[in-house]
């Protein structure tokens, strides 16, 4: 077996093969298509404009969509993110509402608001890796009891109500512009930048990536399987807390039964379309941003051509479906 | 060894009715007309949809895979019947269903030919099946016509059951003779217990697969008929996390979502269990002591689900040690 | 022959990847035999019976079955044809009855539905046979091993087979249900049918086969009757040494005498399931250690045992001098050990990580300050090993899928090597890789342990460890039957061991 792959290498070498080099830049090549498209064809493209609109409606995805690729990083997935949001988006105009107690400050009280929200989030994030890596639960079933029970909390909390505020403290966070830049963006690119460093440089990019890659071979290389585990289904609860506030700063309200709605299937599709292995092993923060940006490319170059919403779903699907094919053909050479 | 119960294993396969008994009997103590005619029969007309939807995920979830699509499809489903429904009822079920076997058929030569993970493969399926469901409806709900007598299938009752209700029983009834006394249904708990084995067995896995995804899809476009005829409006918006109620529904009904241990009769009983609940927390409400808002039945239904997949864990480990 | 063969496939030929498995192989079954086909791993056994049971399609050759031509192409088709396989790793489904482990694939049915009554029936009548009375109706993993063992061959032999194929039934049996399968074996013999027996246990082999095919590198080297060969005699075919030759030189091992350190690694009577019975050896600073035996004697168990993935059941262990009880790999890495798996694959590399990221894994801590990976430490830490064990790779960022076998290896070893470990455990160092790659391995191996690292080597290879180890222990059946030491480990010696056992455990050079 071993020659096999020696062979394979040196074949790959020879010569070109297209759909190896497909597999590894497709969704590249798509993205600059796209944009070569839209230059052309969409007025008013090339605009600062039509840059934020793209960049403000893809950031929450990618804030959820890091935290995912570390799981699916790791072989496991996270399907509670939506659920995680919305307990998120309640639970801090609650308090920054003074509905659970009352505080003067405002400017503290926000402050309270987001940290309790986030480490709330974060906490829920740590139960579902409990059960992943402690009661060996699979991570589709261990996740979807918080993405049931996780929205009727955020709903039960506010009681199914929407929550209107209108506290710019607190929705600096979606509307805020320094240097004409969305605050959101900032949050997203900083981590980005923070996540791939992670997944780049440190021992826990490491350790993410032997555990999803072969789990055998890293728990016998004495990496802390378990722990890995529990530590990156902390981190996605983390980013779904930090999407939640951002969204409902976006809408100035906070509805329980739509906020993070359909959130972890969009995650999932940029992780996938970004090239990040399902089966874990190999996880790009890059290609995930790459990834959302094409399926939101996508959606924007087709809505803005008059095609309707939902043909845009359709060619959403086959591009998962596509770019899922062409990644397993590329590594089957 | 061999003439020991295991108490756990019991726990698995009959526990989630046990708990239907005692929550039907707890309904029945605490609150007047629990078990009345009116009450009982509108449960089972509602819940029938959802019924279909999960009997066909049971199937799929028993190989080990998973049909993500159900919904959209019902969806989907839901709008091509309400067009057919202007053509008479068998149209209008046949349009329904037609539509569902079609995105069966689709996430079978995905999983089959294509090797994709199921999960990923219905995952893009239910975008498709929605964005076709919008497509076709205009983006807006489709009335159905109430001439033919088509609304009969979501309204209708036969003697006192409601029509609804019967076609998920016979449904059932149908899947639990499939599954128990034919060998497709014998290989479809095989596939899921050892895919492999039963490959060297010498038993067809790829074809077997493809007819699950096939079933789950015809089934979900069956519900989509229904939810047509009970609303008389095909909705290309509804069915939005139908498909993660159903996985729940399987597996508080014991089914491994590994795959390989299953059974119609208790997936029902989660379907009903799951149902119930809800049922159970208007009539608390009504009472007026407390007003628990209707929100709490799905963290009751996180909760339970979290209860069968601990106990499922744990009968898992154990088993994994040789005694 | 006097007799028409059953079976008789020659001059089979299979490559995979232009790599020949088979080459020039053939078998023959007499019908109503039971028929031993051994060899060490690698020597094409299980590509045999697969091209046999219609798994890989065969290359070149000619199979007959019953005096016709046969060909097939799936294992449901050799079923039908009257071929059933029972698979080392039973290939069953754990959770589903008994009765549909044994009727699946050719069910009883009334009305056109399954007939449970009837299928549960032919299921108690066919365990019956062997003397099983047993709840069909529950699940097959309610029952031991052994018992699993007996459904498979029920289902094997309900399919009328006959030929049935065993690939090492016994493995995970006791004596008591290695007796009954013995049984079962005599009356499928008694009732006509053939047998394929494969096992590596010698004792077995002669207790029930009537004949042996022995293979070793993809050809048969020796067919015979069971009882005109000896136990040395079939050892030294299988491992392709001669008993009577001359010692040449075959590994890159030389022969010389190294001084003694002081003991790092002390084992005692270690026990763990049916594996490892009663195992005890020693280690000491500067020396090889090899592990003789052959294929399960409980050679990789035992140093799974040592490096903490699995528990032991009894026996006690001492490292430099103080009680060690390893409960996981950590725990054995803290110590100063290291480990490399016998299956690079499973156990071993990452496939989709680098050669620099898998070379560090077990060093993380150390390399990174603040838990961040110090590029600059690993760089340095890295391309020193590539140059140190000539890892040719296109450099420290090729993704360690895209190596050879041999430099995959090297990588493995540089993970241990880095971590500076006391005791260092190879598991088949050198399988699976190509001659050159081989003696740079050895070498290094060699150059480590005069440079005082205590080596704990397991090899299936007879020169490896005769000529490789300063002291030999030889496995047999889950024991320690024989340690040798310096002048007294010889070809000879190791396979009389292997074949026989040592009534005196210790046999050391005057």
């Amino acid at each position: 077996m071993s020659d096999t792959v020696s062979t394979a290498a040196v074949k790959r070498d020879r010569f070109f093969d297209p759909l190896e080099f497909l597999a590894r830049y497709g969704t590249l090549i798509a993205l600059g298509l796209l944009l070569v498209f839209n230059l052309i064809f969409t007025r008013n493209f090339a605009t600062l404009q039509t840059l934020n609109v793209n960049l403000t409606q893809v950031c929450t995805i990618v804030i959820v969509a890091i935290g995912m690729t570390m799981v699916i990083g790791t072989g496991g997935i996270d399907l509670s993110v939506g659920s995680i949001m919305a307990i998120s988006g309640a639970l801090a105009p609650l308090i920054f509402l003074g509905t659970i107690l009352p505080v003067s400050n405002i400017g503290l009280s926000v402050a309270v608001a987001m940290v309790a929200a986030v480490a709330v989030a974060t906490m829920l994030g740590l139960f579902n890796g409990w059960l992943v890596a402690s009661m060996r639960i699979q991570p589709i079933i261990a996740t979807l009891v918080l993405f049931i029970a996780g929205r009727g909390i955020a709903q039960v909390l506010t009681n199914g109500n929407l929550q209107v505020f209108r506290v710019s403290e607190f929705q600096w966070i979606g509307l805020g512009r320094p240097f004409g830049i969305p605050v959101q963006v900032i949050i997203m690119l900083v981590m980005i930048l923070i996540a791939a460093w992670v997944l780049r440089r440190t021992v826990f990019g490491r350790q993410i990536l032997a555990t999803g890659g072969n789990e055998k071979a890293a728990e016998l290389a004495g990496i802390p399987v378990g722990r890995v585990k529990f530590a990156v289904y902390a981190i996605s609860g983390f980013c779904a807390g930090i999407a939640g506030l951002i969204v409902v700063a976006i809408n100035s309200a906070s509805d329980a039964n739509l906020v993070g709605l359909g959130m972890e299937l969009d995650a999932i599709a940029a992780v996938a379309v970004g090239g990040t292995l399902l089966v874990g092993g190999k996880a790009t923060i890059v290609g995930t941003v790459v990834g959302a940006l094409t399926i939101q490319l996508v959606r924007y170059t087709l809505l803005a051509n008059g095609v309707p919403e939902a043909a845009a779903l359709v060619v959403q699907a086959a591009i998962i479906v596509a770019a899922v094919w062409l990644q397993q053909q590329g590594r089957m050479r | 060894m061999s003439h020991k119960v295991n108490p756990a294993r019991l726990i698995g396969t009959y526990g989630v009715a046990l708990a239907l008994i005692l929550l039907i009997a707890f309904g029945w103590w605490r609150y007047e007309n629990f078990l009345g005619m009116f009450n009982v029969m509108s449960v089972l007309r509602y819940n029938s949809m959802f019924a279909l939807v999960a009997l066909g995920m049971c199937f799929v979830i028993m190989t080990g895979g998973i049909d993500l699509s159900v919904g959209s499809t019902a969806a989907l489903g839901s709008v091509a019947a309400a067009f057919g429904s202007y053509y008479g009822v068998v149209p209008g079920l046949a349009a329904g269903i037609g539509a569902g076997l079609i995105i069966g058929v689709i996430n079978g030569i995905l999983v089959t030919r294509l090797a994709i993970m199921p999960f990923i493969a219905t995952l893009a399926t239910m975008l498709a099946a929605s964005g076709l469901a919008l497509l076709l409806a205009g983006n807006q709900s489709v009335s159905v016509s109430y001439e033919t007598g088509f609304t009969n299938l979501g309204q209708g009752n036969l003697w006192i059951f409601p029509i609804p209700a019967l076609i998920a029983a016979i449904a059932y009834v149908v899947g639990s003779i499939v599954l128990n006394f034919t060998s497709l249904g014998r290989t479809v708990l095989a596939i899921g217990g050892n895919e492999d084995a039963t490959h060297m067995m010498g038993l067809r896995t790829e074809r077997v697969k493809f007819l699950t995804y096939l079933a789950s899809g015809g089934l979900a476009g069956l519900a989509g008929v229904i939810l047509a005829a009970q609303f008389g409006a095909g909705q290309p918006i509804e069915g939005v996390g139908w498909e993660l109620f159903a996985i729940a529904a399987v597996v508080v009904g014991g089914t491994l979502l590994t795959g390989g241990i299953g059974s119609v009769g208790t997936t029902l009983a989660g379907v009903l269990l799951l149902g119930i609940l809800f049922n159970m927390l208007n009539f608390e409400n009504g009472m007026g002591w407390i007003s628990l808002s209707a929100y709490w039945q799905s963290v009751i239904r996180g909760g339970f689900l979290l209860v069968v997949v601990i106990i499922q864990a744990k009968l898992m480990t154990r088993n994994a040690k040789p005694v | 022959m006097a007799q028409t063969p059953l079976l008789s496939m020659t001059g089979i030929e299979k490559r995979f990847a232009g790599i020949p498995a088979l080459s020039g192989a053939s078998l023959e079954i007499l019908p109503g035999e039971v028929h031993a086909l051994i060899g060490q791993n690698g020597a094409g056994k299980s590509t045999m019976i697969k091209v046999l049971t219609g798994y890989h399609r065969r290359d070149a050759g000619t199979v007959s079955f019953a005096g016709q031509p046969f060909e097939v192409g799936s294992p449901h088709e050799a079923q039908s044809s009257g071929i059933s396989t029972i698979y080392q790793e039973i290939n069953l489904v754990p959770l589903r009855s008994v009765t549909e482990n044994i009727c699946l694939g050719r069910e009883q049915r009334r009305f056109g539905l399954l007939d449970w009554g009837a299928m549960h029936a032919e299921a108690e009548r066919l365990l019956a046979t062997f003397g099983i009375g047993i709840d069909v109706r529950r699940p097959l993993m309610d029952f031991n091993t052994a018992t699993q063992q007996m459904v498979a061959i029920a289902r094997a032999i309900g399919f009328s087979a006959r030929l049935v194929i065993m690939d090492e039934p016994t493995s995970s049996l006791d004596e008591g249900e290695v007796a009954v399968l013995f049984k079962v074996i005599r009356q499928l013999k008694a009732d006509g049918v053939s047998v394929i027996f494969v096992s590596h246990k010698l004792d077995e082999l002669y207790e029930v086969c009537d004949r042996v095919t022995i293979m070793r590198d993809g050809k048969t080297v020796r067919v015979a009757e069971m009882d005109k060969i000896a136990k040395l005699e079939l050892v030294s075919a299988m491992l392709g040494r001669d008993v009577s030759r001359a010692d040449g030189h075959a590994t890159a091992f030389d022969d010389a005498q190294r001084p003694k350190g002081e003991t790092v690694l002390r084992a005692r009577n270690l026990k763990a399931g049916h594996a490892v019975r009663d195992v005890s050896f020693q280690v000491a600073r500067g020396e090889i250690v090899g592990f003789a035996g052959l294929l399960g004697a409980g050679r990789t168990e035992t140093a799974r045992l040592v490096f903490g993935v699995d528990r032991t059941t009894g026996g006690s262990m001492e490292l430099n001098g103080r009680p060690y009880d390893p409960q996981r790999p950590k725990d054995a890495i803290l110590a100063g050990l290291g480990f490399v798996t016998e299956d690079r694959k499973l156990e071993g590399i990452v496939p989709e990580l680098s050669v620099a990221e898998n070379m560090t894994l077990s060093l993380l801590p150390q390399i990174s300050r603040n838990g961040v990976v110090s590029e600059g430490r690993q760089r340095e830490l890295v391309e020193g090993f590539i140059e140190q064990l000539g890892i040719k790779c296109s450099g420290p960022n090729q993704k360690i899928r895209e190596l050879s076998g041999g430099n995959q290896q090297k990588v493995l070893l540089a993970r241990w090597l880095a971590t500076n470990p006391r005791l260092l455990i190879l598991d088949e160092p050198t399988r699976g890789i190509d001659v050159g790659a081989k003696g740079e391995i050895q070498r290094l191996v060699r150059k480590l342990a005069d440079e005082g690292l205590a080596v704990l080597m397991i090899s299936s290879e007879l020169e490896e460890v005769v000529e490789g180890a300063d002291r030999v222990f030889v496995l047999r059946e889950g024991r320690t039957v024989a340690e040798l030491e310096g002048e007294a480990i010889s070809e000879d010696r190791v396979l009389d061991a292997m074949a026989h056992g040592l009534s005196t455990r210790t046999e050391q050079a005057s």
